[in-house]
């Protein structure tokens, strides 16, 4: 989230779309709930079912699942033929006034640059244009046609209302009431919130989904400002922190990147990431990487860790391509994987196509599970009838189960959606001989350090060096890990203005990332939680609620990050001279008697700086402003393009019916063999979307009685008009079969999944919560990911679960 | 003034409380029931999260023992946290049934080992197991880790084994595996948040 729960209270419109909060997120939900109760804020749901969501909306529009960037591309055609938009916000704060290449083009739904054999593009005609001083062209009349706004004007011109009507079936008044209750936050006294989660991650498109959403909120100035921005609502009690930490395949801890094979050069590496200004006077804080680097390279490594030695940068392992989790099974499958570690990923229910992924695990050789549940993973070797039909005496893989802790039995802290660090304790001893996961894997990592120690082997100086300063060794405890990834000085850092004033003595905890060194003196193992154990004590553990400015910002509750700031870009909610643009929900101003910003919030922005140097509120882009354009860091196009699904019930791509490179994204990753694996509309006519239950939390909550009293039995969701047709009436059981498989299970027919008119024919969609298997408490139901597609978003994998083709019948 | 037993209790449950009836000369001539002490009194509170998603309600946690040595703390009782910001108290269907996860029947809770072609678990020691899959690991990267690649660059990963982390674990349980997959060269290495 670029805001937080609490902040929702601060808006006047709510927008859910590609997420269903009153269902997934009830607790964070109720803060829509106040803003309705006390600001009269409005609430708009889009989503293909009339979700719990939208059961208290003030206006439900329905679209058809994996069209949202043709929706949102019709409200940004909406906003810049109205002129609802924030005049001086996208002038100053965003690259409305910027030149693009004279060479980059969009031709029939391509690119520039395609490469149809390796599905990818050469991007180097996706940029600006940059004059000889290094700085970006600009022309802040906007009448270039290749500046951004022209540009953009030009490109969502094509998405008029009867053609997204058209291609997402939203009756076209309909979308048009959602474009007029949006376009009214374009003022500087309104403002609007996004919330999405995974309906919109979860699709070939994913990222431009939400990059659609975000160039929406742009337009209207609602990004850095109380109650408005763009909040993910994300899934798991620490699928943030996660992230945060690097723990991804590319990833080192805050948002730092791994090498890839070309980059031998540590220099050119860090410099390549050390972005420098693109436009006069930006700070463009990535300029700082090294810092980070090398301090997390201190915490990883210590002392062995020099200048001489790049901080060990050859340690690292360097990418040749993308380890994502589709790569890795398909890598598995293809017999290249050995070993496979789940530490509380339960792959074989939540991966796609499960029979490729059972099929993959049984071709590893060693499978370690550690979880604090018995999971259909650890069990996939198992027989366990029509739900898991495997015969074990064939599948040669050696398993392991260790059974960890749960949250109630552990100290530690987890990352909200809020990006709020919070710490819990622990209650009770774990079940039986069930062990804390730190302990788990010390106790692996030790016992491999021993044998590298004593026999040698392959490269083992990153395993015999790195630190591991703990009180018990093969119990490292939470507090001790907090202080390392929260860092501290080795050697005393000094203030660079005035090098005899030391701001930490050696030793001592550091007091955020400004205080981070490139001279080996600090260690700290997350920059951006830097200060979340400083030598005040542990911030996480903060628990004033105090809300002293009155718009829910509570400073002292925890630790957010960065620098425990609780709005992103807060900057952006004042005028280039340093005023709020609504003085009503004020987080920051200049304060020019201080010479300082400040507010309810900590600024986002260097705090000494005075509006009229210039400097603009996106500071981590070397820019200093927002990108409609977003150069080279998209796989599929600088600007996002409405393509359908990779199953689609449609021959083609209404946008552009004559192109068949252009019907599903161009730049989607599709393995070999999974081309054959996905079906056709003669086939598998209908639409097909798994989701999500108030009553369940993914796999786990089948094991806890009370929710498996409540949602006991797997079943899916069809509308009026297709049971009629298939004869299929309210409690039947069906099958519903995609090319990959299929599922059993009970038909709710209901008004809530209805009919949708696209392209001149009727669609229907069948709806699937996911919540069932074969373990647990809950009647043994089917894996729906039996039938979801190999396939996911070009950026960043993600599978697409919520569009494919499926076909149904009465059992 | 006296009370019969079953208009005392009458007077407790329309909320008075005791030591004021007392007070006021209510106390019954003699001892003929002992009002029963709120369970919660005798439990020790315990702050945390709830592990579900991640709106991060506060939980209050209720467990019973002194943790004297014999006595090991049993959860008894969770709810929400009304001092925290943004749940203020309240829980959603899934944290109200959070009692159940703890105390779940599919609870694991000894080490376990599943032998190639086998159709059961057995057993396994902590240590066992540790020795067993360190061993396991150990050659496999040693066959197949990777130092430079074809061009004679300086690559350093292994790929043959991979890992799943979990969201759901703690930043302090993340740090600490991020810091030891990358120091085996993992590269094949990603947690829910990709899916």
């Amino acid at each position: 989230m670029t805001n937080h729960w609490v902040d929702i209270k601060n808006t006047d419109l709510v927008l859910i779309m590609g997420g269903n909060a009153a269902e997934a997120h009830p607790c964070g939900f109720k803060w829509v709930t106040e803003a309705k109760a006390h600001r009269k804020a409005r609430l708009i749901v889009v989503d293909p079912r009339f979700t719990r969501s939208a059961a208290v909306s003030d206006y439900y529009a329905p679209i058809r699942a994996g069209t949202d960037i043709a929706f949102l591309g019709g409200v940004i055609n909406y906003l810049l033929s109205n002129d609802k938009i924030h005049h001086e916000y996208v002038k100053t704060y965003t690259d409305f006034s910027f030149l693009v290449k004279d060479e980059f083009a969009f031709n029939d739904g391509l690119y520039s640059g395609y490469n149809p054999e390796k599905r990818s593009y050469d991007k180097s005609t996706w940029g600006y244009q940059v004059g000889a001083d290094g700085y970006v062209v600009t022309d802040p009349t906007l009448q270039n046609p290749r500046c951004v706004y022209q540009m953009m004007k030009a490109h969502y011109a094509r998405y008029t209302p009867d053609v997204v009507s058209s291609i997402c079936g939203t009756p076209k008044e309909a979308f048009l009431k959602v474009c007029e209750m949006i376009a009214g936050t374009a003022t500087p006294n309104k403002t609007m919130t996004i919330m999405y989660a995974l309906g919109w991650t979860q699709h070939s498109q994913g990222s431009q989904n939400i990059r659609t959403g975000a160039m929406v909120q742009l337009l209207l100035g609602n990004i850095g400002v109380a109650g408005g921005g763009m909040n993910a609502l994300r899934g798991h009690s620490n699928i943030q922190g996660l992230t945060d930490l690097g723990l991804l395949s590319n990833l080192l801890p805050g948002y730092m990147s791994l090498p890839n094979d070309a980059e031998q050069d540590y220099k050119a590496y860090v410099e390549k990431r050390a972005s420098k200004p693109l436009r006069p006077g930006q700070l463009s804080y990535w300029q700082n990487y090294n810092k980070f680097f090398v301090s997390n390279m201190k915490a990883w490594w210590g002392d062995a860790a020099t200048a001489e030695n790049n901080w060990c940068y050859d340690w690292l392992p360097k990418l040749d391509k993308g380890y994502d989790l589709l790569q890795v099974f398909e890598n598995m499958n293809q017999g290249k994987v050995n070993g496979y570690i789940c530490q509380g990923f339960n792959p074989l229910a939540s991966a796609p196509c499960k029979v490729k992924v059972s099929g993959s695990l049984a071709k590893l050789k060693y499978l370690v599970i550690i979880d604090p549940l018995a999971t259909e993973t650890s069990e996939f070797w198992q027989n366990h009838g029509e739900y898991n039909d495997v015969d074990p005496a064939k599948i040669q893989t050696e398993v392991f189960r260790l059974p960890s802790t749960c949250f109630a039995e552990e100290d530690g802290s987890l990352v909200s959606s809020s990006r709020v660090l919070q710490w819990h304790w622990k209650a009770a001893e774990p079940p039986g001989d069930a062990k804390g996961d730190q302990e788990i894997m010390a106790g692996i990592f030790l016992r491999l350090r021993d044998l590298y120690k004593k026999g040698g082997g392959a490269f083992p100086d990153p395993i015999l060096n790195l630190t591991w300063k703990h009180r018990q060794p093969e119990s490292p405890s939470p507090e001790e890990l907090a202080r390392e990834f929260s860092g501290k000085a080795l050697k005393d850092v000094t203030d660079p203005k005035d090098p005899a004033k030391v701001l930490v003595k050696a030793g001592e905890q550091l007091n955020g990332f400004a205080e981070l060194r490139d001279d080996g003196s600090t260690s700290c193992g997350c920059w951006i939680f830097s200060g979340a154990w400083s030598e005040k004590g542990n911030l996480m553990a903060r628990r004033d609620n105090s809300d002293p400015y009155g718009i829910g910002q509570t400073l002292n509750w925890a630790f957010a990050w960065p620098a425990n700031r609780r709005v992103l870009y807060n900057r952006a909610s004042c005028d280039p001279s340093g005023k709020p643009y609504d003085p009503t929900r004020k987080l920051i101003a200049w304060d020019a008697a201080s010479g300082k910003w400040g507010g309810a919030d900590i600024p986002d922005f260097k705090p000494d700086s005075p509006p009229e140097d210039g400097m603009n509120p996106f500071i981590m882009n070397p820019e200093g402003v927002a990108r409609f354009f977003a150069v080279g860091l998209m796989a599929e196009g600088p600007f996002p393009e409405h393509y359908e699904p990779m199953e689609s019930p449609l021959a083609n791509n209404p946008m552009h019916p004559k192109n068949e490179m252009a019907r599903a994204n161009p730049a989607a990753r599709v393995f070999k063999e999974d081309w054959a694996s996905f079906g056709k509309p003669d086939q598998f006519p209908y639409v097909g979307t798994t989701y999500r239950l108030t009553e369940h939390f993914h796999f786990w909550t089948k094991h806890a009685r009370l929710n498996a009293i409540i949602q006991p039995e797997q079943f899916v969701e069809i509308g009026e008009d297709l049971a009629k047709e298939k004869g299929i009436k309210d409690g039947d059981h069906v099958r519903v079969r995609s090319k990959r498989g299929f599922i059993v299970a009970v038909a709710v027919v209901t008004k809530r999944v209805r009919t949708l008119d696209v392209e001149g024919r009727k669609v229907h969609t069948v709806g699937m919560p996911i919540h069932w298997g074969f373990m647990g408490l809950t009647k043994n139901g089917y894996i729906t990911n039996t039938l979801t597609p190999f396939v996911g978003d070009a950026n960043t994998q993600t599978p697409e679960f919520k569009a494919f083709l499926v076909n149904i019948e009465k059992v | 003034m006296q009370v019969t037993r079953r208009q005392f209790f009458k007077i407790c449950a329309a909320g008075v409380g005791s030591s004021s009836l007392v007070a006021l000369g209510f106390a019954p001539g003699e001892a003929l029931a002992e009002v029963r002490a709120f369970k919660l009194a005798r439990t020790t509170e315990t702050r945390n999260t709830c592990p579900y998603c991640s709106v991060g309600c506060g939980l209050l946690i209720y467990s019973l023992g002194d943790k004297a040595k014999n006595a090991p703390g049993e959860i008894m009782h969770i709810e929400g946290d009304p001092d925290h910001p943004v749940n203020r108290g309240t829980l959603c269907p899934k944290g109200a049934g959070l009692l159940d996860f703890v105390h779940s029947p599919g609870r694991l809770k000894q080490p376990e080992y599943r032998a190639p072609g086998s159709k059961e678990w057995t057993p396994i020691s902590w240590d066992d197991a540790f020795t067993r899959i360190a061993k396991l690991m150990k050659d496999d990267r040693d066959k197949n880790f990777i130092a430079k690649n074809d061009k004679g660059e300086t690559v350093n990963r292994w790929v043959s084994t991979g890992m799943l982390a979990a969201s759901a674990s703690s930043n302090e349980t993340g740090y600490l595996t991020q810091k030891i997959a990358r120091s085996l060269g993992m590269l094949a290495f990603d947690n829910q948040a990709r899916v």
